[in-house]
C-alpha cells in the first residue's frame, strides 16, 4: 500500500504594531511582567475594546501577500473559555467571517515547485503568559502579551512531508518579514505553530484520524514533531490500527509526542458576535491602496536578484529567503560591484557564523560597509584570503571595523620581494631534505615549504608572490 | 422650601445667581439623607466629607469669578455599576464588594468635568439583573411611596434616591427597562437614550448590545440637562455613535400640535393592570386635547420580545461575567484544591442566585447544538422587532405606552417567581431590543396612591421629540409635583 502523509498548519503570527489590538499599551517584548498593561488589556470591569486600525491594515497586508481575497465585510467574535492567562475569559477572534480567505503560497520541494493553499487568515488577540517556575505550587500570570494583535493563518492539508511543511514555514516567515507585519521571532513567541497531521492510503481507501499538535515554539521542534508523528501514523495505517482523534504535545527533551488528557481538549468555545465592536467594513479603495503599496515579495526579489545581479538561482534563493539578508546584500551592492563575491561571503562565513551562534540575519553585528571593506582588502592584496577569514571572525565577535583589526594586529600582507626572499632563503636552508625531495621531482614538497614560509610570516606572506619566488629560488 | 426639594435646574439657577452656595446645597441634601436614608436604603456608598470638599471646590471656583458649568455644584449620585476612580464599584455583588476601579466611567468623568458633586453610589439588582433591586447582595431599597414595596429595578437605588430627594439627579443603566421601570414605580422621570448615544465605557457590562446609561430626574427639564452632559461620541466605546448631538433643553416646548402618536395595542393586553391602562389612556386623550393625533397600531413581533431578550441578554451576560474568576480582582474563595476548584468555588460563592440563573441560561443558549435554536433565533426575532418599530415610525413621531404593567409591588412578592418578575419588563424590553430611546414620566397615582408611569418611545436619536412630548405633558399635568412625603 502506498501511503501519503497529510499535513495542515495553523500559524499564529504576532503583528508588529507598536500598540496592542484594543488599547494603547506597548507590544514591546521582554519588559518586566505586568508593566505593559492597563484596565483594558487586563479585562477590568466596564472597559471596552478600542480597535487598532494599524492591526487591521497589517492583517489585510498579510492576506494580500498570501494571495487571499479580502472580505469587505467581516466581524469579530468572542471565543469563550476559562484560563488565568485570558483576562476576560474570552478571546476576541474571528469565527465565521474571517478577514481573508482562499490564498496560497508557492514553495520549492524536491519534486519542484508546489502550491500550498491557504484556507483563511483571521485576526485575534493574544493571551498573557503563566509563569510556573519558582513559585512552588502557585503560578503567576504576566499580562504584557495579553491583547497583542495576532493573525492566524490556516492552510489546507496540502503538505505531504515534514520537509514540505518546513519549507512552507520558511517561506511564510520570509513573506511576513518582507511586508514588515511581523518580526516572526519564534524564540520570542511572535510566531507559533499548530500542526494537524494524518496518513492516508494513496487510493484513499483508509486513513488515520487527525492528530493536533499545539503551540510548537520553534521550526525545528515543529519539523521534529511532524517527523515523529508521520512515522507513528504511517505505521498505524500499515498495521491497520486506526489512531484516535486527539491532541498531542511535543516533548522536546524526550523527542516524542505525548497525548494530552481528553479533558484538556474538550472545549465548546460558545462563539458569538462581539457586541462591543462594530463589524469591519473595508472599502475597495482601501484594499486597493494597500495592494498597490505592497513591497516586493520574496519570489519577485528572487527573480530580480538573478536578472539584476546575475546571481545563480541557488544564491538568489538563499539570499532572498530572509529579508534582512537580502537587504544586507543590496546594501553591499550599493558600494561594491562583484555580486558573486558578496554572495559567497554571505552564504558562507556569515550564515555559518549566524547558525553557530543561533542567530538571525537581523543580528549581523557589523554594517554592510565593513563586509565590503574586508572584501576590498582581499581584492587589493592588503590581506590574504586566509587572513581575511580570521579578520571576519574577529568582526563577528566584536562588530569591529576590519581596517582597525588589520592595523592593530599587524596583519597586512607581505608583498615585498626582498623581505620574502629573506624568508625563503631561511626556509631552504633549514629544510634541506624537503628541498632535495622537490628537486627529485616530488612536487608535493613545495607545499610543505610554502607552509613553513607562511609560518615564519605568521600567515601574512602574499601567497601568489611567495609561490612564485619559492619556485624561482628552488630552480 | 428646603433646598433639597428643588429640581436640579432650580438649584442650579440659585447657585448661579449666588443665592445659595454649593456647600449649602450639599449640606441640605446631606441633612435630608441623614433623616430618610435609614428607611429608604438607596445608597451602597456615601461619602459626605468628599461631597462637601467637592462643594467647597465649586464655591472657590465661583469666588474666583468663574461661571459654574451646567450641573456644577449639584449633589448627585451614580448607580453602583459605573466605575468611579478610587471609590468601590460593587455592582451590588459580593463578587466586587472590594473592587476599587483605577478609572472613571466616561459618564462619571463628564459629570466631574462639569463639577457635579458626587455623594455616593446607589443600590441596584446584582449586576443589574432584576426588576426590584432585591437581588442586591447588600441591602433592600424601599420605595419612598410605600416602604413595604420595591422601588423597581435594576436602578432601584437611583429612582428611590431621586423620589426621596436624596440627590438632585442620578444616573442609572437600562438593559431591559432598568431606568424606566423604577422611574415609573418611584414616580420620577427616567430616560433610556438611543443605543450608542451615551458611552458605555466604565459601565460594568451586563448585556453589551442592550445596556445604555441614562438620567433619573425630578422633571423633564432636568432630564434634558443631564442628557446634554452625558451624550456624545467616545473613542473608548466603539459602539458610541459619532454625530452632532443637539441641545436637548431647546426641545422643551409646551406644544404637541400635529404630533402623530402611535398606540401599539400589544402594550395594553393581558397582564397590564387596569388602573395603569386607564391612566395611560387618559394621558393619550390629553395629548389629543392638546392638538396631537393618535391612532391605534400594532407591533406584532413585540409579543416575542421578552423571550428574545432573555436569551440575548443572558448569552452576553454569560460571556461578560466570565472575567470574575478570582484571578485578577474581586472575590476569591478562601479555600480550594486546584485551579478549576478555585473557579467553581469563587463563582458559586461570589454570585447570587439570579446572576447564576442568567449565566446558566446564557451559557446554554450559546452552546453548540443549541446556538441555532436559541441565540440565533433570538437575533432573528430582534431583527423582526426592530423592523416593526421602523415601520411604525414611518407613520408616527412617537409611540405612547405604559412603562410598567403594574405599580410598585410588595417586597418579596415576586422574588421566588422569576417568570413573574421578568414580566415586569414586558413593556420596556422591546425598546432595548430595537436600540430606541424612551422616557418614563409620572402620569398619575393608582388607588393605593402609588405612581404610574407613561412611556414615550421615539425614533433612534430623536430624543428631542420625546422630550418635547414629555415636557408638554408635564406642563399641563400636576403629577410630577406629587411627592411621596406629601401622601
Ligand atoms: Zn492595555
Amino acid at each position: 500500500m502506498e501511503v501519503q502523509t497529510l499535513i495542515g498548519l495553523e500559524v499564529h503570527a504576532e503583528l508588529a504594531t507598536e500598540s496592542k489590538m484594543f488599547c494603547s499599551c506597548s507590544t514591546e517584548f521582554g519588559a518586566e511582567p505586568n508593566t505593559h498593561c492597563c484596565p483594558i488589556c487586563t479585562g477590568m470591569p466596564g472597559v471596552l475594546p478600542m480597535p487598532n486600525k494599524k492591526a487591521i491594515e497589517y492583517a489585510v497586508k498579510a492576506g494580500l501577500a498570501l494571495n487571499c481575497d479580502i472580505s469587505e465585510f467581516s466581524k469579530m467574535d468572542r471565543k469563550n473559555y476559562y484560563y488565568p492567562d485570558l483576562p476576560k475569559a474570552y478571546q476576541i477572534s474571528q469565527y465565521d467571517l474571517p478577514l481573508c480567505t482562499g490564498g496560497y503560497v508557492d514553495i520549492e520541494t524536491e519534486d519542484g515547485p508546489k502550491r500550498i493553499r491557504i484556507r483563511r487568515v483571521h485576526m485575534e488577540e493574544d493571551a498573557g503568559k503563566l509563569l510556573h517556575e519558582g513559585w512552588g505550587n502557585n503560578s503567576l500570570v504576566d499580562y504584557n502579551r495579553a491583547g497583542v494583535p495576532l493573525i492566524e493563518i490556516v492552510t489546507e492539508p496540502d503538505m505531504n512531508s515534514p520537509a514540505e511543511a518546513g519549507a512552507f514555514l520558511d517561506k511564510l516567515k520570509a513573506i511576513l518579514q518582507y511586508i514588515e507585519v511581523s518580526d516572526c521571532k519564534m524564540e520570542e513567541g511572535s510566531l507559533r505553530c499548530d500542526v494537524n497531521i494524518n496518513a492516508r492510503a494513496d487510493d484513499k481507501s483508509m486513513a488515520t484520524a487527525i492528530t493536533e499538535m499545539k503551540n510548537l515554539n520553534s521550526f525545528k521542534a515543529a519539523v521534529k514533531a511532524m517527523e515523529y508523528e508521520e512515522k507513528r501514523h504511517r505505521e498505524a495505517l500499515l498495521e491497520g490500527d486506526p489512531t484516535v482523534h486527539e491532541t498531542r504535545r511535543w516533548d522536546d527533551a524526550r523527542s516524542v509526542t505525548v497525548a494530552m488528557r481528553s479533558k484538556e481538549e474538550a472545549h465548546d468555545y460558545r462563539y458569538f458576535p462581539e457586541p462591543d465592536l462594530v463589524p469591519i467594513a473595508l472599502d475597495k479603495s482601501y484594499i486597493k491602496s494597500i495592494r498597490e503599496n505592497l513591497p516586493e515579495l520574496p519570489d519577485q526579489r528572487y527573480q530580480r536578484f538573478i536578472s539584476q545581479y546575475g546571481l545563480p538561482q541557488y544564491d538568489a534563493g538563499i539570499l532572498t529567503s530572509s529579508k534582512y539578508l537580502a537587504d544586507y546584500f543590496e546594501q553591499c551592492m550599493t558600494i561594491y560591484d562583484n555580486a558573486k563575491t558578496v554572495s559567497n561571503w554571505l552564504m558562507g562565513d556569515v550564515l555559518r557564523a549566524l547558525n553557530e551562534n543561533g542567530k538571525d540575519p537581523s543580528d549581523i553585528p557589523f554594517p554592510p560597509a565593513y563586509l565590503v571593506d574586508l572584501i576590498k582588502y582581499v581584492d587589493d592584496g592588503t590581506i590574504s584570503i586566509s587572513i581575511a577569514k580570521k579578520v571576519f571572525d574577529e568582526m563577528f565577535a566584536n562588530g569591529t571595523d576590519p581596517g582597525a583589526i588589520i592595523k592593530e594586529q599587524g596583519l597586512v600582507q607581505i608583498s615585498d620581494e626582498g623581505e620574502l626572499l629573506g624568508v625563503i632563503r631561511q626556509v631552504i636552508q633549514e629544510n634541506a631534505p624537503s628541498v632535495a625531495d622537490y628537486k627529485a621531482g616530488k612536487k608535493k614538497a613545495l607545499g610543505y615549504l610554502v607552509g613553513q614560509a607562511m609560518k615564519l610570516t605568521k600567515g601574512k606572506a602574499n601567497p601568489q608572490l611567495l609561490n612564485k619566488l619559492l619556485e624561482r629560488e628552488l630552480n | 422650601m428646603e433646598l433639597y426639594r428643588l429640581t436640579a435646574h432650580e438649584a442650579y439657577e440659585k447657585l448661579k445667581k449666588r443665592e445659595v452656595s454649593a456647600r449649602e446645597l450639599a449640606q441640605s441634601v446631606i441633612k435630608h439623607i441623614e433623616d430618610v436614608e435609614q428607611s429608604i436604603g438607596a445608597y451602597i456608598h456615601l461619602d459626605f466629607d468628599a461631597a462637601l470638599k467637592q462643594a467647597d471646590d465649586v464655591d472657590r471656583h465661583i469666588d474666583e469669578g468663574h461661571e459654574v458649568p451646567l450641573l456644577g455644584g449639584l449633589p448627585i449620585a451614580i448607580k453602583d455599576n459605573m466605575c468611579t476612580e478610587g471609590i468601590a464599584t460593587t455592582c451590588a455583588s459580593r463578587m466586587l464588594a472590594d473592587f476599587v476601579p483605577p478609572y472613571d466611567a466616561t459618564v462619571v468623568r463628564r459629570l466631574k468635568e462639569r463639577q457635579a458633586v458626587v455623594l455616593g453610589k446607589l443600590n441596584m439588582d446584582e449586576f443589574a439583573m432584576g426588576s426590584s433591586t432585591e437581588t442586591s447582595a447588600f441591602k433592600k431599597t424601599k420605595n419612598p411611596w410605600d416602604t413595604d414595596r420595591v422601588p423597581g429595578g435594576s436602578s432601584g437605588g437611583s429612582a428611590a434616591a431621586v423620589a426621596a430627594d436624596e440627590a438632585f439627579f442620578t444616573l442609572g443603566s437600562d438593559t431591559g427597562g432598568s431606568i424606566r421601570q423604577p422611574a415609573s414605580l418611584c414616580g420620577v422621570v427616567g430616560m433610556k437614550p438611543t443605543y450608542g448615544a451615551v458611552s458605555r465605557y466604565g459601565l460594568v457590562a451586563f448585556a453589551s448590545s442592550l445596556d445604555q446609561i441614562g438620567p433619573l430626574t425630578k422633571d423633564v427639564k432636568d432630564c434634558a440637562m443631564v442628557l446634554n452632559a452625558i451624550v456624545g461620541h467616545d473613542p473608548y466605546d466603539a459602539t458610541s455613535v459619532s454625530r452632532s448631538y443637539p441641545d436637548y433643553t431647546s426641545a422643551l416646548i409646551d406644544d404637541v400640535k400635529g404630533i402623530k402618536i402611535g398606540v401599539p395595542k400589544e402594550f395594553f393586553g393581558q397582564g397590564i393592570n387596569e388602573e395603569v391602562k386607564s391612566a395611560v389612556t387618559k394621558a393619550i386623550e390629553l395629548f389629543k386635547e392638546m392638538g396631537a393625533d393618535y391612532e391605534e397600531t400594532s407591533l406584532p413581533y413585540t409579543d416575542h420580545a421578552l423571550s428574545a431578550y432573555y436569551l440575548i441578554a443572558s448569552a452576553e451576560a454569560s460571556s461578560n461575567l466570565g472575567r470574575y474568576d478570582g484571578v485578577k480582582y474581586g472575590y476569591r474563595a478562601a479555600q480550594y484544591d486546584d485551579m478549576i476548584d478555585m473557579y467553581k468555588k469563587t463563582r458559586s460563592e461570589g454570585f447570587g442566585s439570579e446572576v447564576k440563573r442568567r449565566i446558566m441560561l446564557g451559557t446554554y443558549a450559546l452552546s453548540s447544538g443549541y446556538y441555532d435554536a436559541y441565540y440565533l433565533k433570538a437575533l432573528k426575532v430582534r431583527t423582526l422587532i426592530t423592523r416593526d418599530f421602523q415601520r411604525a415610525f414611518e407613520k408616527y413621531d412617537v409611540l405612547v405606552v405604559p412603562t410598567s404593567p403594574t405599580t410598585a409591588f410588595k417586597i418579596g412578592e415576586r422574588l421566588d417567581n422569576p417568570m413573574e418578575m421578568y414580566l415586569s419588563d414586558v413593556c420596556t424590553v422591546p425598546v432595548n431590543i430595537a436600540g430606541l430611546p424612551a422616557i418614563s414620566i409620572p402620569c398619575g397615582l393608582d388607588g393605593r396612591g402609588l405612581p404610574i408611569g407613561l412611556q414615550i418611545i421615539g425614533k433612534a436619536f430623536d430624543e428631542e421629540t420625546i422630550l418635547r412630548v414629555a415636557y408638554a405633558f408635564e406642563s399641563n399635568t400636576p403629577y410630577h409635583n406629587q411627592k411621596p412625603s406629601e401622601r
